[in-house]
């Protein structure tokens, strides 16, 4: 605006006519700016629609134009010649007023193409993390049922027999499941915490299969301190317990052992099988494929869920990497 | 006195069913069983008028055991959830209890079973039925457990080179030879992966991940060759579906 009250003002023209004029001609350009803006904000067009831009542009140009003409005119015509400078320089003045208002408009479409992209952006982003969620939940809830009914059937068989230890198993029982429902999925515990959890269960499970389950837990005292993602050994022991008791007659030992690795907390699971029965499918049963995905959701990575089937036992490797202290 | 068999892999599950029996003192517990290749022996052994069998159980499940057994007693099934089975139950068995149960909904399902007894109801039929209706859940539909001689076998579904229908029953053809199934071709038909298995001919049904090549034989007919060697009988029908499947 004073550039373009100085520019007047160099050619000659007195100083308050200079201002005028200046005001004048940037007010009106300013106001149309605004009006453009205003327009892109809510209508985005597309970038390929140059064409329509365009032709915005020029419209809004002409406009302008034709204002700021009457208005000088009306304003300024009582000075000496100034009607003929007024037309002579239209040309100058609606190119620097195309030119201004065409830069204005493409940062206005490119700003508000960018705000509406990083809206979408989050939306996709906080979509992503609830489906997450969801799909977490329900991998755990699948895992419950069979074992919840058929522990109950157990406690209502001991109720008769064996009072006492029915009312240790209903305690396991309720402890076991309010540690289900207080964790969340996203949560890191522990291994302390969760091996607690882990025995639990194994307590119950051992009460419904007797003799047949002999679970050896070894863990390693380094390794109590390290962390991983809440109720996550649960499935994988419980895939063994399954695994191993129904693919073979007889005692079962399900070994479960932890080592502190550097950066990295290793869980091993084994549980024998029968590999003369057993298709290779029934090896990833739907407790190690949970446990899988929500490493990779956690890590994404692929690769840290490894099985092995040797000597008519079947090893689960689970390696957890330490998040740096978060 | 009718004779009665329990066959649960949990000790506790069996005792609760003791416990209820004890109401029940024309039932008498002959013995009782931790596995169906058990169960499979004392049936046969005690010919049982009922059993109280559990679904879930090591090696081969309750309806796998009853397979395997030519006339299969009486049974009442007790399970804690299970889809398939319930899907089972409900169309075809006398009664099922889902666990936990009381000694109410157990003496509910024994009178149940003893008015069909008077009723003198057809009940082998409807055992039929029900285990083709279970043989479709996903658990049994990549195996097949079959008896050789006393000996109990379980042959996973890919280890089958092909099925031949023999009078009664099928023959099914694996790398050891064959053994028999007392079921029909329509019911293996219909339990095996359609992808996978492919009736090429009214006699035969052959897994198409063993053949290696389809050659012409004679008019209008095919014969598919085995990895093994083996041949198998292709008609102008089953071609059509071979070329189906393997996208030819």
């Amino acid at each position: 605006m004073a550039d373009h009250a100085i520019l007047l003002w160099s050619l000659d023209w007195p100083v308050e006519l200079a201002v005028i004029d200046s005001l004048i001609s940037n007010i009106l350009l300013l106001l149309i700016c605004l009006l453009v803006m205003n327009t892109v904000r809510y209508y985005v067009p597309e970038f390929t629609q140059y064409l329509n831009i365009l032709c915005m542009c020029v419209v809004l140009t002409i406009l302008w134009l034709l204002l700021s003409k009457w208005l000088l005119g009306l304003a300024l015509n009582s000075y000496e010649g100034y009607a003929i400078f007024l037309r002579r320089s239209l040309m100058v003045r609606s190119s620097i007023a195309f030119l201004i208002l065409g830069i204005v408009t493409m940062i206005g479409i490119i700003w508000f193409n960018w705000q509406d992209q990083k809206r979408s952006e989050e939306r996709k982003s906080d979509a992503e993390k609830l489906a997450r969620d969801a799909e977490l939940f329900k991998l755990r809830q699948q895992l419950q049922p069979h074992f919840l009914f058929n522990s109950l059937n157990s406690i209502n068989a001991l109720i008769g027999s064996r009072p006492e230890e029915a009312r240790k198993m209903v305690q396991q029982l309720s402890d076991f499941l309010r540690g289900t429902i207080k964790k969340e999925e996203t949560q890191w515990v522990s291994l302390q915490e969760e091996i607690q959890y882990l025995e639990l269960y194994l307590e119950i499970e051992k009460v419904r299969f007797g003799n047949r389950l002999t679970p050896i837990v070894t863990i390693d005292p380094l390794s109590l301190s390290r962390k991983l993602p809440a109720l996550l050994l649960q499935p994988l022991v419980e895939n063994a317990i399954k695994f191993g008791l129904y693919d073979t007659i007889g005692e079962t030992v399900i070994r479960i052992s932890t080592v502190a690795k550097e950066n990295e907390l290793e869980v091993i699971v084994s549980n024998p099988f029968d590999p003369e029965t057993s298709s290779p499918r029934q090896g990833t049963g739907f407790g190690l494929k949970s446990v899988q995905r929500r490493l990779y959701l956690l890590f994404d990575r692929n690769d840290l869920v490894i099985t092995e089937a040797k000597d008519n036992i079947f090893t689960t490797r689970v390696t957890i990497p330490q998040l740096s202290e978060a | 006195m009718s004779k009665v068999i329990i066959i649960d892999d949990e000790p506790l599950a069996r005792s609760i069913v003791k416990e209820y029996l004890q109401k029940h003192p024309e039932l008498e517990l002959i013995t009782e069983c931790g596995d169906g290749f058990e169960g499979v022996k004392a049936i046969q052994q005690h010919q049982p008028d009922l059993i109280f069998l559990d679904i879930q159980m090591p090696k081969i499940n309750g309806f796998e055991m009853l397979e395997l057994i030519e006339q299969p007693p009486n049974v009442i099934f007790t399970t804690a959830f299970d889809e398939y089975a319930i899907k089972a139950f409900e169309a075809h068995a006398i009664d099922y209890l889902l666990k936990p149960f009381n000694q109410e909904r157990f003496d509910k399902a024994v009178a149940k079973w003893m008015e069909q007894q008077q009723n003198n109801a057809n009940t082998s039929a409807k055992t039929e039925e029900l285990l083709d209706t279970a043989s479709q859940s996903p658990s049994q539909s990549n195996r097949v457990v079959v008896k050789n001689g006393s000996k109990i076998k379980i042959i996973p579904v890919h280890d089958i080179f092909y099925l031949e229908a023999a009078d009664d029953y099928v023959k099914i053809h694996t790398q050891e030879g064959y053994f028999l199934k007392n079921k029909t071709m329509s019911h293996f038909e219909q339990v095996l992966d359609a992808q996978q298995f492919v009736r090429s001919h009214r006699s035969y049904i052959v897994n198409v991940q063993q053949i290696t090549r389809i050659d012409p034989y004679e008019k209008d007919n095919h014969v598919a060759i085995l990895r093994s060697g083996l041949k198998v009988p292709v008609s102008r029908g089953g071609y059509g579906k071979l070329k189906a499947v393997l996208g030819l």
